[in-house]
């Protein structure tokens, strides 16, 4: 997915030609002065929710504000309008609930704002085919080696029907071992989260760059342990 | 003018309804004869060859449920299982229902259906079912009716939303939304705006099976998960019904129903009415009898007990269990946090089916019981006419209400390798939208073919086709220098639209999206039905015509009736009373009072019912017979076999009926009374 990271400055309303919020805390897509549907913008997800650029943020909140926006907004308020409204009101929709979904969970939240700050993490990070999230990270090399072989031992045995209760036991111990791991990058991205929220410029490219870190950990351990769960469940089942 | 009527309407697998919001309640819209629910039925007329003024006619509901018996060939139902299929698609259905389709039909065009002589698309079949109730409506009204919200399965995909949407423009409506039907019955049951927190909406139908889980907050309706399968339901129940007892028939009797296609057709939906009036009974009754005449004379006796029934029923409706997981994994609740539970659709009051929503849910085990208050066929036709009040928004009830459904099916780009690309995740709020960037692979090319697909798999070939498109007018430049920005968005209907720019240029690229099952706009003007091509100016005067019409029906039916067997089953005294409705019929109908027209054409109607029952067994019987049935080539598939044997019946002969009818009877509860079944 991309997104346009440059802010046009909007018009004046089509409606009623008042100016347009100077205002943040006001989402664009609705007129400050006569409350009509605005054309489509290029706003970014922050922007349509009239928020700051922050990672922490109440959820609660933010649904009371993706509830009160929909009333206005759905096509559903737009059924007996104009053709050019229904079309804002449709495109407007479709941004709004696009922004929500991304907003709402803290991990898409956080590659969103990062990707706005132009730093490429995920598929796109590190060229074709050898992304960061596909290397074990340094300090786990070992054990990541030996949950493999263990991971591998274990298929074959389900291949041939065999069953190795001391095999399941380790490798239920190290799903334990992996979902902390797991916890803890999550700690230490609302960590970084904070830090980036209330720094300077330097702090927060520092910031940005960790989170960009911890997110590549944090999908390569949620890759493995889904590997993990599926060799378990087959042995469960 | 006053407010334009929004109509909320049920186009359903075996059942249709119409609906709308009458002050601050839904109220269905009955039809003539009085019923609620018009039968999903519809039949080509057959008309006498030698008679060439009579132009084609189609008969919808009740009134067509004796062509499927009598012409076969010429009635269909279950249409629905068709509506957005491809040739591929149907192989099973095909096995398992009489549709028989036009031979000529390429893989990925759309279905034509042979009624007759004549071929249908599923979107017209469905579209004369949709008129009728338009006519019922207008009928009720006394007024012109455009505009619709219809209901979908959540579980459909772009394709069927589409043939859904076109079957309305074909019978002349404007289809504002297509609602997803558990969506609809949350509606229906939740117009009290104090209702909060997280339900679930289960839905097996006769057709389909969806679930869907909503939090409700403040007058939103949000659902957060739903799941299904568009091919479960009460059909795959009678069908199994339907194998088990030809088989037992072929084992005991030697009488192979599936082969004898002279007149299997009819008599394959003769047995299938009776199994289908055993399910009914089962679910009230501990058991349900059988008792056909066979060809030949001998009789097919069966005493199904519910134990076998459920037994045999068991693995259709498992099937059920493992969408209603997936939504919950989805929604991230767990069943202890479903606070309330909606039974929707017929095949809800099976009692096994309860029993499994309840171990689902562990609905009991929290001392709750799910809600059945509102009828559950018609509960989804008073959810749509509550989203058509919302459109329309002329009422207070439902002033403060929205609606936030999402996409049931995750839509992908086909990739390098064959690749899906996931662009837009199932249970996204819908409108939701989403942009792709694509390039050129050669020097001066100028078009990209982009492939569209919905579905969960990874692979392209494993995902459903929507769409293919090329992207064309790309100003040739070096490859991978164009950037050509395409937009995908799924409207609030769930059917996608696509737009796509060339940013380098900033030239518009043309899109040509060819709809992988679709009509095209072009096909779709020239299936509308003809009667609209006509757009009457005059309704009153059209309103007229169609009731005469009704009314010389009616009296053409009844004129015939004495030379029927039937008739000498009645009585005098019914005669005359027949007699007398139809001369009061014969007499109103010159003039021209529209409302006096249509009460004696009721009034006949009521008066003819039971004879006209009375006709219905003896055509079932005489289908079963192979008397009244001409040809059909009917297949029936040979697929399905039965798991387990019905139990023997313990009929008395002494106890049945001479008509030689087929009879299905509920064992009577308790023993009140036995004598009074003997003769």
């Amino acid at each position: 997915m991309s997104i346009v990271s440059t802010t046009s400055a909007p018009a004046a309303c089509w409606a009623c030609n008042a100016a347009p919020n100077a205002v943040l805390a006001q989402s664009p897509l609705l007129c400050p002065a006569c409350g009509k549907v605005q054309p489509v913008s290029n706003s970014d997800y922050f922007q349509v929710f009239g928020l700051d650029r922050k990672l922490g943020l109440d959820t609660a909140t933010l649904e009371r504000e993706f509830h009160r926006l929909s009333r206005r907004l759905h096509p559903d308020r737009f059924a007996r309008a104009s053709a050019e409204e229904q079309q804002m009101s449709l495109a407007n929709t479709a941004l709004l609930n696009d922004a929500y979904r991304t907003l709402r969970d803290p991990i898409q939240r956080t590659e969103y704002m990062l990707k706005l700050e132009g730093l490429e993490i995920g598929e796109e990070h590190a060229g074709k085919g050898k992304s960061a999230d596909r290397q074990p990270p340094p300090d786990l090399l070992e054990e990541v080696f030996e949950l493999n072989m263990q991971l591998e031992e274990m298929r074959m045995n389900q291949k041939i029907g065999e069953n190795d209760p001391a095999l399941q036991a380790d490798l239920t111990g190290a799903r334990g071992k992996f979902e902390s791991l797991l916890a803890e990058v999550d700690s230490d991205l609302a960590a970084s989260g904070n830090t980036w929220d209330s720094g300077d410029r330097l702090t927060r490219e520092n910031a940005a760059k960790d989170m960009a870190a911890l997110l590549d950990r944090r999908r390569y351990l949620r890759n493995l342990l889904r590997d993990v769960n599926q060799v378990l469940s087959t042995a469960a089942a | 003018m006053p407010e334009e009527r929004i109509v909320g309407i049920d186009l359903g697998t075996t059942n249709s309804l119409v609906a709308y919001m009458e002050g601050s309640q839904p109220v269905v819209i009955p039809g003539v004869d009085g019923s609620n629910l018009v039968p999903s039925i519809v039949a080509l007329d057959v008309v006498d060859p030698n008679a060439e003024t009579h132009a084609r006619s189609v008969t919808v509901g009740n009134s067509a449920r004796r062509a499927l018996i009598e012409h076969p060939e010429h009635a269909i139902y279950s249409v629905k299982r068709l509506m957005g299929r491809g040739l591929e698609d149907v192989e099973e259905e095909l096995k398992l229902f009489p549709f028989r389709l036009a031979d000529d039909i390429e893989p990925g065009e759309v279905l034509r259906i042979r009624l007759g002589e004549l071929h249908f698309t599923p979107s017209e079949i469905s579209a004369y079912i949709l008129r009728q109730l338009k006519r019922n409506a207008e009928r009720y009204f006394g007024a012109e009716v455009r505009k619709a919200v219809i209901t979908v399965p959540a579980y459909f995909n772009d394709a069927q939303r589409q043939a859904t949407r076109d079957a309305g423009r074909m019978a002349g409506l404007d289809v504002l939304r297509l609602v997803n039907e558990p969506t609809a019955a949350a509606l229906a049951y939740g117009l009290d705006r104090s209702k909060e927190g997280v339900i679930a909406v289960y839905d097996l139908g006769g057709g389909t099976f969806d679930i869907s889980i909503l939090k409700l907050n403040d007058g939103i309706f949000e659902v957060i998960a739903t799941n299904g399968d568009t091919h479960l339901g009460g059909d795959d129940i009678d069908n199994l019904l339907l194998a088990v007892a030809l088989d037992e028939i072929r084992n005991e009797h030697n009488v192979d129903l599936r082969q004898q296609t002279e007149f299997s057709s009819g008599a394959i939906q003769a047995l299938r009415k009776a199994v289908i009036e055993a399910k009914i009974a089962l679910s009230t009754e501990a058991v349900a009898k059988l008792d056909i005449e066979l060809p030949g004379g001998n009789r097919y006796q069966r005493e199904i007990p519910r134990e076998v029934y459920e037994q045999l029923i068991q693995p259709v409706i498992a099937r059920t269990a493992g969408p209603c997981r997936q939504a919950l994994t989805d929604a991230g609740v767990k069943p202890e946090q479903i606070e309330e539970l909606v039974l929707v659709g017929g095949s809800t009051r099976i009692p096994a089916v309860r029993k499994l929503v309840d171990e689902i849910f562990a609905l009991s085990a929290r001392g709750k019981t799910p809600h059945t208050e509102l009828n559950p066929d018609e509960v989804v036709a008073l959810g749509a006419a509550v989203q058509a009040s919302i459109l329309a928004g002329s009422s207070t009830t439902t002033d403060e209400l929205l609606l936030l459904d999402v996409t049931p099916l995750s839509l992908g780009i086909e990739a390098l390798g064959g690749v899906v690309a996931k662009i837009i995740q199932r249970n996204s709020t819908i409108p939701a939208s989403a942009t792709e960037h694509f390039t050129t692979g050669v020097d001066g090319q100028t078009n990209v073919a982009i492939h569209v697909l919905q579905g969960e798999r990874e692979l392209a070939a494993d995902c459903r086709s929507l769409a293919r498109f090329d992207l064309k007018g790309i100003p040739p430049m070096t490859a991978g220098l164009p950037r050509i920005e395409v937009k995908l968005l799924i409207d609030a209907n769930g059917i996608l639209q696509v737009t796509a720019r060339e940013q380098r240029s900033g030239t518009e690229a043309q899109i040509e999206v060819k709809p992988t099952y679709g009509l095209t706009d072009e096909q779709v003007e020239t299936m509308i039905l003809d009667s609209f091509d006509h757009a009457e100016t005059d309704f009153e005067a059209r309103q007229l015509i169609e009731a005469r019409l009704e009314a010389d029906t009616i009296l053409a039916a009844v004129e015939k009736a004495p030379a029927h067997p039937a008739w000498q089953l009645i009585s005098e005294e019914e005669k005359s009373r027949i007699e007398a409705a139809r001369l009061h019929l014969e007499a109103t109908k010159p003039a021209g009072d529209l409302h006096a027209i249509r009460a004696a054409t009721t009034a006949l109607d009521h008066a003819t019912r039971n004879f006209a029952e009375k006709m219905m067994d003896a055509a079932v019987s005489g289908a079963m017979r192979g008397k009244t049935m001409q040809s059909a080539g009917d297949d029936l598939g040979q697929e399905i076999h039965a798991p387990h044997p019905f139990a023997k019946a313990d009929i008395d002969d002494s106890q049945l009926p001479n008509t030689g009818s087929t009879k299905i009877e509920p064992a009577p509860r308790t023993e009140e009374n036995p004598e009074e079944d003997q003769q």
